[in-house]
């Protein structure tokens, strides 16, 4: 991730992310789409793009609107205002059943009085596909999910694993223009989840199809998808690929809630094209390699990642960034990692990750120690919002 | 968790048991007996059986009932379907308190106000009354029944099963009918069967919105019961408990697999 932090997962496939592809026109395009429930708005005045063959996490906390922004794309909801358009059209007045995109529901929602290959046919009933050709085609994508020989079974026969893929394959089946997700996995246990995120990629891949995936779980998002929208009380708080929202979060609330942070209040000392100088109440004098557009004296934010903090018991040597003596309050065993919670001399508490690399790397340091923190001149980013 | 079988819950258990079944089987009993008489024990005998058999009057009341059981059940259940699909799926509609307070009404309506109120309205729009008027009469005092034990199926139905068939490509009203009817047919079967015992043992209703010419069989007991209790009675009582009993039981049974079968559909999550 550190190598090319802004080219995702470095796939090969063509991909449109914009600033990549400039004039790719998007598949579907929200237009200032505004959402009201009872006066609250759950979507506000939301404008994105999507792009074909990608795939797009749309990450938020409960309530956000991300659901309710798939459901308008699926047409169970109808916008307020603002246009959704897909391939150019305006599809406000077309219903759920006569649009070209196909939902996979969070409770799966497979009817449980047909079998499995009853599900995956419904879809083609609908439009009087002939009778061997919906054959042909449930054969296929039964296979492609891996549930050849299922399709006499009936639902409450399955795993949760194997509902899932039906309900992937019933989708799937009717080739639409773009799937929609929510919270594919979040019915799963955790072992399967994670395989499942790696089938559900590599299908998406192999096929060639545009995701949209709606997720509170910011692994599932960052592990999965080629730009990730950060939805916050309605609004999109920043669309990026994972590795940018990640690493260059745009507010402090992106930063936060996408992993762990810790964030800085600082004012800005001087600011020059290649770095700045920050006065930080809490830490001290911070050097950051990043210009900085606003004048001395604003107050703003450092957000830094734990584990771009290094913890060592002697004094670091290098010249290049920062680092402060400190104490460790606390250490976080979980295994791979420890986190350390450091309190540096200004009373200031820090968060600091590593590693466990050598099996007794954990006893090395241990609490209430005193140790110094360093990190380099490009590990922290600086927050305007 | 052992509470266990104390003398005192048996003693309250047998009791409240017999109060409530021991005329019943009282009846069943001596519906049984051979003697003319209906105090007097005289052996075991179906013979008032047979002679139900050949009393044409009994006969033709039995059967003017299950007619109107089986037409105004179906009504009610179509009608009181739609009312709670109504109540649960149409959200906040306009008087929609006063449209759940108005189908729950027969509920509690004493019936023979229900009843009186129905010949005025049939003498105000001068129909002929007779078996239409009954069997509209017993559509309107059942209905509400079958939308309390459709609208508890629905309240635990899983919307978005509707939704996905809509994505899939079926229009709205197909939808109902492809996916959730057939889910939620147990529940509509067992307003039916309700619809219809209900039906079948009304005296009061029947008597008020009848007619010359269509007597009921509950109506047709009254009047024999009136001149003398004849043990032919007892055997006709007894097998209208054995249809009611089997509706009840049936109704019950069906729910409870519908039941049983959506929990291990959706169980293992």
């Amino acid at each position: 991730m550190m190598d090319s932090p802004f080219n995702s997962r470095g796939r090969t496939w063509p991909r449109h992310a914009p600033g990549i592809d400039p004039g790719a026109k998007p598949l579907v395009r929200f237009d200032a789409v505004t959402k009201r429930f009872g006066g609250l708005a759950a979507v506000e005045r939301l404008t994105l793009d999507i792009f074909d063959n990608e795939f797009i996490a749309l990450l938020g906390p409960s309530g956000c609107g991300k659901s309710t922004l798939l459901r308008m794309l699926a047409g169970f909801e109808q916008p307020d205002e603002g246009r959704i358009l897909l391939d150019g059209a305006d599809i406000a007045g077309v219903p759920p059943h006569r649009r070209p995109v196909n939902m996979m529901f969070q409770s799966y929602a497979l009817f449980p009085h047909m079998t499995v290959g009853g599900n995956v046919a419904f879809g083609l009933k609908q439009e009087d596909v002939p009778k061997a050709e919906i054959d042909g085609r449930v054969r296929d994508i039964l296979k492609l999910v891996q549930l050849e020989g299922f399709d006499q079974r009936k639902p409450h026969q399955l795993s949760g694993g194997q509902r899932q893929r039906v309900a992937l394959a019933r989708a799937l089946v009717k080739r639409p223009r773009v799937l929609l997700l929510d919270e594919p996995l979040s019915a799963l246990d955790r072992k399967l989840r994670e395989e499942t995120r790696f089938e559900l990629m590599e299908l998406q891949h192999r096929i060639g199809l545009t995701f949209i995936m709606v997720t509170h779980d910011q692994d599932e998002a960052m592990a999965m998808s080629d730009r990730i929208g950060v939805m916050h009380q309605g609004r999109l708080v920043q669309v990026a690929p994972p590795a940018q929202i990640y690493e260059r979060p745009n507010s402090r609330w992106v930063a936060g809630f996408v992993g762990d942070v810790n964030l800085i209040e600082c004012q800005l000392v001087e600011s020059g094209p290649t770095g700045s100088a920050l006065e930080c109440a809490g830490v001290g004098r911070l050097s950051i390699a990043q210009s900085v557009d606003a004048p001395p004296g604003s107050a703003l934010c450092v957000a830094l990642r734990p584990e771009k903090v290094d913890v060592a018991s002697l004094p670091p040597d290098a010249a290049d960034g920062s680092h402060f003596a400190g104490r460790v309050l606390d250490i976080g065993y979980l295994g791979d990692l420890s986190i350390y919670r450091i309190q540096l001399e200004s009373g200031f508490v820090l968060k600091a990750s590593a590693a466990n690399r050598s099996r007794l790397a954990a006893a090395r340091i241990a609490r209430g120690d005193s140790v110094f923190v360093s990190w380099s001149s490009d590990a922290g980013v600086v927050l305007t919002q | 968790m052992r509470r266990g079988l104390s003398v005192f819950n048996v003693t309250a258990l047998a009791l409240g048991l017999a109060f409530l079944y021991l005329p019943i089987v009282i009846l069943v009993i001596y519906s049984f007996n051979a003697s003319r008489l209906v105090t007097v024990w005289g052996g075991w005998s179906t013979r008032w059986y047979l002679a139900l058999l050949s009393d044409n009057a009994m006969l033709e009341a039995a059967w003017i009932s299950v007619r109107i059981a089986f037409l105004s059940a179906t009504a009610a259940t179509v009608l009181g379907t739609l009312a709670a699909v109504a109540l649960v799926r149409g959200g906040r509609f306009r008087g929609r308190v006063v449209f759940s307070g108005l189908v729950y009404a027969p509920l509690v309506m004493p019936e023979i106000i229900t009843g009186l109120a129905l010949l005025l309205l049939f003498v105000a729009v001068d129909v002929e009354r007779g078996f239409w008027t009954v069997t509209l009469a017993h559509a309107t005092l059942t209905m509400c029944f079958v939308t309390v034990v459709v609208q508890s199926r629905l309240l635990s139905f899983d919307m978005s099963l509707e939704e996905a068939a809509r994505d899939l490509g079926c229009p709205p009203l197909k939808a109902f009918f492809t996916v959730t009817l057939p889910l939620i047919f147990p529940a509509v079967a067992a307003g039916w069967m309700l619809a219809f015992t209900l039906s079948l043992d009304d005296l009061v209703i029947a008597s008020f919105t009848t007619g010359p010419g269509s007597v009921t069989l509950p109506m047709r007991i009254y009047s024999e019961v009136r001149m003398g209790v004849k043990p032919e009675i007892n055997a006709v009582s007894t097998i209208m408990i054995a249809l009611v009993a089997i509706g009840v039981i049936v109704a019950a049974v069906v729910t409870k697999r519908g039941a049983i079968v959506r929990e291990r559909a959706t169980g293992d999550r």
